[in-house]
Parts: C-alpha cells; structure tokens; sequence
C-alpha cells in the first residue's frame, strides 16, 4: 500500500532532471542490479558552482523520489553548500520518509560525495571510506565507516535503525551482530571486542595449509550464502592470489570483500602478512 | 477508474452468489448452531449443507471437513497435531518455498528442538523427488509441502510425495490454499493426512477457512473449550462466512474448466503479450506445471516496488516478489530459493487472475506494463546496457579482471 507522503508521490510520478547530462563534469555512482537500487547523479559545475544536476535511477518509488529532490536541492549551490545537504535533508524535502526507506535519502547523499570526489579528482570510494575501512555487510556493500556515519548523523541507536539508514544486515542478516557491536561502541553501550586468533610463526608448508583451510571452511562458505564463491588461484609466500565468483561478480563491493573480507579473514586467521591478490585476467576473457 | 483486479492469488472478491447466500446468516438467520430450538437449526442444516459441498470439491467426507478462523490456522493445528501425535520422532520436512505460515512453524520447531530439513527447488522452482526422498528416514514424524506455490504457480507433485510418506507411516500435511478452487484436486486418490485450504483465495469472504483431515489420521484440538466441529476446533462457528464457503465451493466445482481454459488463455496471452513487448523479461517457475491463473515475470533493470506503484495508478492492482523494506530487504525467499539473479528478482511481479478476468483487462494490462517499464528504463541508469550489472561493477572500482566474465 502507499505508504508515501504526497511530496513522494509527486517526485515519483514525475521525477525532476531526469537522465544522463551530456555535459557533465562530475559524475557519482552508488548501489548496484544486486542491491536492489543504484543512483547514477550527473552534475555540471562551473567555478564550484553546481549549475546543472541530473540524474539515472534504478529502484523503488522512494528511491526515484529521493534523487529527483536531490537534483532540487542541490542545482545553483556551491560545492561547499551542498556537500552541507545531509541525507536528513533529503528525507525532510520530501515531508519524510518511511523508517526503512531511509536508506534511499543515504543513497542520494553518497552519489553527491562521490560526484564531488570525481569533481575534485579524489579516488573514488564510498562515503567514509578510507583505505582502511572495513566491510561490515557484504550483501549490500556497507563498511564500518558508513554505519557509524550514519549513526553520528541521525542520532541512531538500534540495530534496526541502522538496516533502515544504510541497509547494513537487510538480506541474510550475518553481519547484525557486528552492527550491534558498532551501535554499542557508538552509543557509549558495553562492547564486547572480536578477539581474532593468530598463530605465532609458521612454516610456509603451515601457512599454505591454513590458507587453504579458512578458505574451504570459513570464507567459502560465507561468500556461497550470497550466492558467490572462490576459489584459490596461487600461494606464493605471503601472497594468495584468489577469483572471486558467481554472485561476487555482479556486486560492486567485490574489491572490498576481497580486500576487507578475504584478506582480512586471512590475516585473522593465519598471517597479519598475508596479502590477498585477485587473479589478473585480460578484459572481456571469460571465466 | 475500473480496478482490473490481477492479484487472486493475495485474496479474491466474494462471488455475488456468495454474498447472496450468506447475507441471510448476517441478518435474521442468526441462530447459533449449538442451540436446541428449531431456529437455530436453520444455521446448523446450512453449515453441514456447507461443509458437504466443501467435502465434494475435495473428494472427502464431510466428517473429515473442520473449519477454521484462516489457512495459517489451518496449517498450525495440522503441524502441531500430527508431531504431538509422534512425539518420540524428531524430524520435520518442508520445503524452502512454502508460505511463511509453514515457514514460521518449521523455525519454531527447530528452536524447540526438531531437526528440520528445508528442501530446495531448482531454478524453474521445482522439487527434488530424490532429495526428498533421501531426507525421509525413521526420525521423520510429519512432512509439510504446499500444493502450489503462492508466488510462482508452480504445482508440486504432492501424490509422489504423499506416497513416499504413506509407505514409510510418515504423516503428510499440504498448504493447498492456492490450489483449491483452481486446479481439480481428489482426496479420494491423494493420500495426505492433512490439507488446508482458506475461503477467500476462492471467492468466499476473508476469515473462514478449512482444514481436511483424514479419517484415522491422528488429531489434537488447537482450540479447546467448547464441542463444536465434535470438540475438534472450539469456539461458537463462523456460520455466514461458513455458508458463504460452501456456495464458493460449489461454484469452484462447477467452474473448475473454466480455469483450465478460459482462465489459462488469457494468462497464457498475458504471458505471451508482455513477452512479446517487452525486451529482458523472463517468466520465473515452471511453466509446464503451473497454477492456470498465475504468471511471475520478471522485468530486467527496474524495480518491482515501482512498477507497481505506477500499474496502481493505472488502477491495476498486482503484488511484486521484490519486498524493499527493511528486514527483508533481499527479494522474495521463493525467488531466492530459486536462484533467481538479484538482477530479475528485484524487477519480477506477480499477475493472478480469476474467473472473473476479462479480456480487455489483460488488453489493458499489456499496453500498461509496456509503457510502465519502458518509462522505469528510461529512468533507470542501466538502460542500454548490455551487461548492466558489471559495466557498474566496473565503474565503481571493482578489482580489475574480476568484473568480466
């Protein structure tokens, strides 16, 4: 049933600065076909003035709506003012959002960062997202550094707020307890730290050994849940070159599972050394 | 606007004969079965006139007919019937699909103890027959697999199934509430112990539904408290909804061809039309063995929220596999069980249609939907892609060499 508010509806119904804008010096993308909805926002600035803005959006009438009243907010401000709008101000421009669409105002916040990275030629990456950040759900691509962003910025303080905001643990649910551990840290609750198990020092016969195992037993698994896979392609020393597979292909968070999920598993597990390669192959070959 | 009602497999209008049968029961008739004077014996002889018509359609005895407040009690009382009667066997089977009724009862039973094995399906949303097989053994005290599938259409082959159990003394219930009514079905030869089944799937008014169980197979009260149904589900009957459940019967009897062929037409030239019209979309389930009313579809590059809203202000009402809220953010468990790609799962929507669907409806449908999606792939920034998902991919980062297949 519509569950909308009627500036909602009317942002859906007849979206604002629609498609691709030929001229555009700043582009930001975020979400994916596997996530459920993507923004594409086009921006044209002149002297950091964001003269034009426009849009491409695949997702639910929340989702459309958000992005169209972006593209409002944000036409005719300076970059400064508008890396200002928050994803609160999304939501508040449309009259709100229902609690788990949330997510879809956080989604039009992260295309503008990421379009104003592009702009500034800053690496691309999502919003909080250092070199260091780590993935904390792997269905929908969110790191830490995103979920305690949006618990900073909302004021949140359940778990379930937080699938709303940055739909952290909305599909097969493995990662919930993390996010607790996150909103307990954020909210001054009582944390209980991971404590990772490291073996001291290992032969490299041990280490290819253990490589093996985490991956048959602990990473495989895990990544087969969501419909991906992997397989290991090469150990040579500290370095273990894998493929990712199956769903993994289609998701846009394959280079952080690699690097936060993987790697990091690894490094856990078997060796802080341990650096995680992805197998190189030439464009367009198939797997 | 006229509504064009294409979602019968969430509920159904209330036949007219319906209405006109059990209004009677909701003005002066309102005797209360139980009661010894010849007035109320009026609603007593009109429920058993019920619950014999309901029994024919089905092929039971009326003995074996008791009703109940909805299907998901219905499939309650049978799962907790049939495992209190075997309560040294452990093991519960049902299958990844099922109504979330069934669903929820097999997780309560796995937190109370109960090794329960969840069947898979393959891609077309069909059942394992070996699978199942294999997982039977002498732990196994009650096997619970729907009819038909709510989403899909697609039919199980319950009889197999039922017989497997039948010849190793497991007991057999089956969610058959989308399938009665649609599709002939004959208890006389289908050897469950237990079948639910709910009114308004079939024409008869929300709040009424059955449960069929078979004479000899064990039995325990879920509502106690009172000797109506011969003490096997207390509490004063719902004697117009009842009333109104035999007439749907009735005319489910009499209109059982129809659904097989007039019904199956237009879908099959709904199916064929949105084929043809629209690129990048394909029909989720098996369309061999399918509900004749029922067609999931998927549309690539759009999402079924939105599609929705729009064939809502188009007046046409259809219900989508892709629930984009949070909790259940990933699309439907039926599509995932079915390895449906995220990539259509999002976009797929479910069109069930009824007796009552006319032509010019799924005329009106076509052109809604061709110009529904059309519009969400303008929008949509993987329009024109090829490959969408991983020319994204790639754009946004991905590890080079791993977004190429």
């Amino acid at each position: 049933m519509w569950n909308y508010t009627d500036k909602v509806r009317e942002h859906f119904l007849a979206p604002h600065n629609v498609g691709e804008l030929k001229d555009a010096n700043a582009i930001g993308e975020v979400g994916s076909l596997a996530c459920g909805d993507a923004l594409k926002l086009y921006l044209k600035i002149e002297n950091d003035r964001i003269i034009d803005a426009t849009f491409q959006t695949f997702g639910c009438a929340s989702a459309i709506a958000s992005s169209s009243v972006l593209t409002d907010l944000i036409k005719g401000k300076t970059i400064d003012e508008a890396l200002a709008v928050t994803n609160k101000d999304i939501a508040d421009a449309l009259g709100g959002l229902p609690d788990q669409k949330m997510h879809c105002s956080v989604m039009g916040q992260e295309a503008l960062e990421a379009a104003i990275r592009s702009y500034r030629g800053e690496a691309p990456g999502k919003t909080g997202e250092d070199a260091h950040d780590r993935l904390v759900c792997r269905c929908f691509g969110v790191t830490e550094g995103q979920i305690r962003r949006a618990i900073r910025e909302n004021g949140l303080t359940s778990v379930e707020q937080v699938t709303n905001f940055t739909k952290a643990g909305g599909a097969c649910g493995g990662c919930l307890e993390d996010v607790a551990a996150i909103v307990a840290d954020e909210t001054g609750r009582s944390l209980t730290p991971l404590q990772p198990q490291r073996p001291k020092t290992m032969t490299n016969i041990e280490r290819m050994q253990n490589v093996m195992t985490v991956i048959n037993e602990v990473i495989k698994p895990r990544l087969n849940q969501d419909g991906g896979d992997i397989e290991l392609v090469d150990i040579d020393g500290s370095v273990v070159t894998v493929a990712l597979r199956g769903m993994c292909l289609d998701c846009p968070s394959s280079r952080l599972t690699l690097e936060n999920f993987v790697q990091q598993t690894l490094r856990d597990q078997v060796d802080p050394g341990i650096v995680v390669r992805p197998e190189q192959r030439a464009p367009g070959e198939n797997a | 606007m006229n509504l064009t009602y294409l979602d019968n497999n969430a509920t159904t209008m209330v036949a007219p004969e319906v209405l006109e049968a059990m209004l009677p029961f909701l003005q002066n008739e309102y005797g209360n079965p139980s009661s010894m004077y010849s007035f109320a014996a009026v609603a007593a002889r009109a429920m058993e006139n019920a619950r014999a018509r309901i029994a024919d359609l089905l092929g039971a005895s009326p003995e074996e007919i008791i009703f109940t407040g909805c299907g998901t009690e219905s499939d309650s009382t049978a799962i907790l019937a049939a495992l209190e009667s075997r309560p040294e066997k452990r093991h519960f089977i049902t299958t990844r699909v099922e109504h979330s009724a069934v669903i929820a009862m097999g997780r309560l039973l796995q937190q109370r103890g109960y090794k329960v094995t969840w069947l898979d399906v393959d891609k077309k949303g069909r059942l394992d027959l070996e699978a199942y097989k294999a997982a039977l053994d002498d732990n196994t005290a009650l096997v619970s697999m729907m009819y038909a599938n709510n989403e899909t259409g697609v039919i199980f082959p319950i009889r197999e199934a039922a017989e497997l159990a039948k010849t190793r003394g497991i007991l057999f219930h089956t969610d058959a509430v989308q399938a009665v009514g649609k599709i002939p079905l004959d208890l006389k030869t289908l050897p469950v112990d237990y079948l639910a089944l709910s009114g308004h799937k079939l024409h008869a008014p929300k709040g009424i539904g059955v449960l069929y169980v078979r004479r000899g197979s064990p039995y325990r009260s879920f509502l106690i408290g009172g000797h109506q149904e011969h003490g096997r589900r207390a509490g004063t009957e719902n004697v117009p909804s009842i009333v109104a459940l035999g007439k749907a019967a009735e005319l489910a009897a009499k209109h059982i061809q129809d659904e097989n062929t007039t019904v199956r037409a237009l879908r099959d030239k709904l199916q064929q039309g949105l084929l043809a019209a629209i690129p990048e979309a394909v029909v989720n389930g098996d369309t061999e063995n399918r509900l004749p009313n029922t067609l999931n579809i998927a549309f690539k590059y759009v999402e079924g929220e939105a599609i929705l809203l729009l064939l809502d202000q188009e007046g046409i009402c259809a219900s989508s596999g892709s629930a984009c809220t949070s909790g259940s953010l990933e699309p439907s468990h039926v599509l995932r069980a079915m390895g449906v790609p995220f990539t259509y799962a999002h976009g797929s929507v479910r069109l069930s249609l009824s007796r009552y669907t006319t032509e010019a409806e799924i005329d009106k449908t076509i052109t809604a939907l061709s110009r529904i999606i059309a519009r969400l792939r303008e929008i949509s920034p993987f329009r024109n892609m090829t490959d969408g998902a991983e020319a994204l991919c790639s754009s946004a980062g991905t590890a080079e060499g791993l977004s190429h297949r």
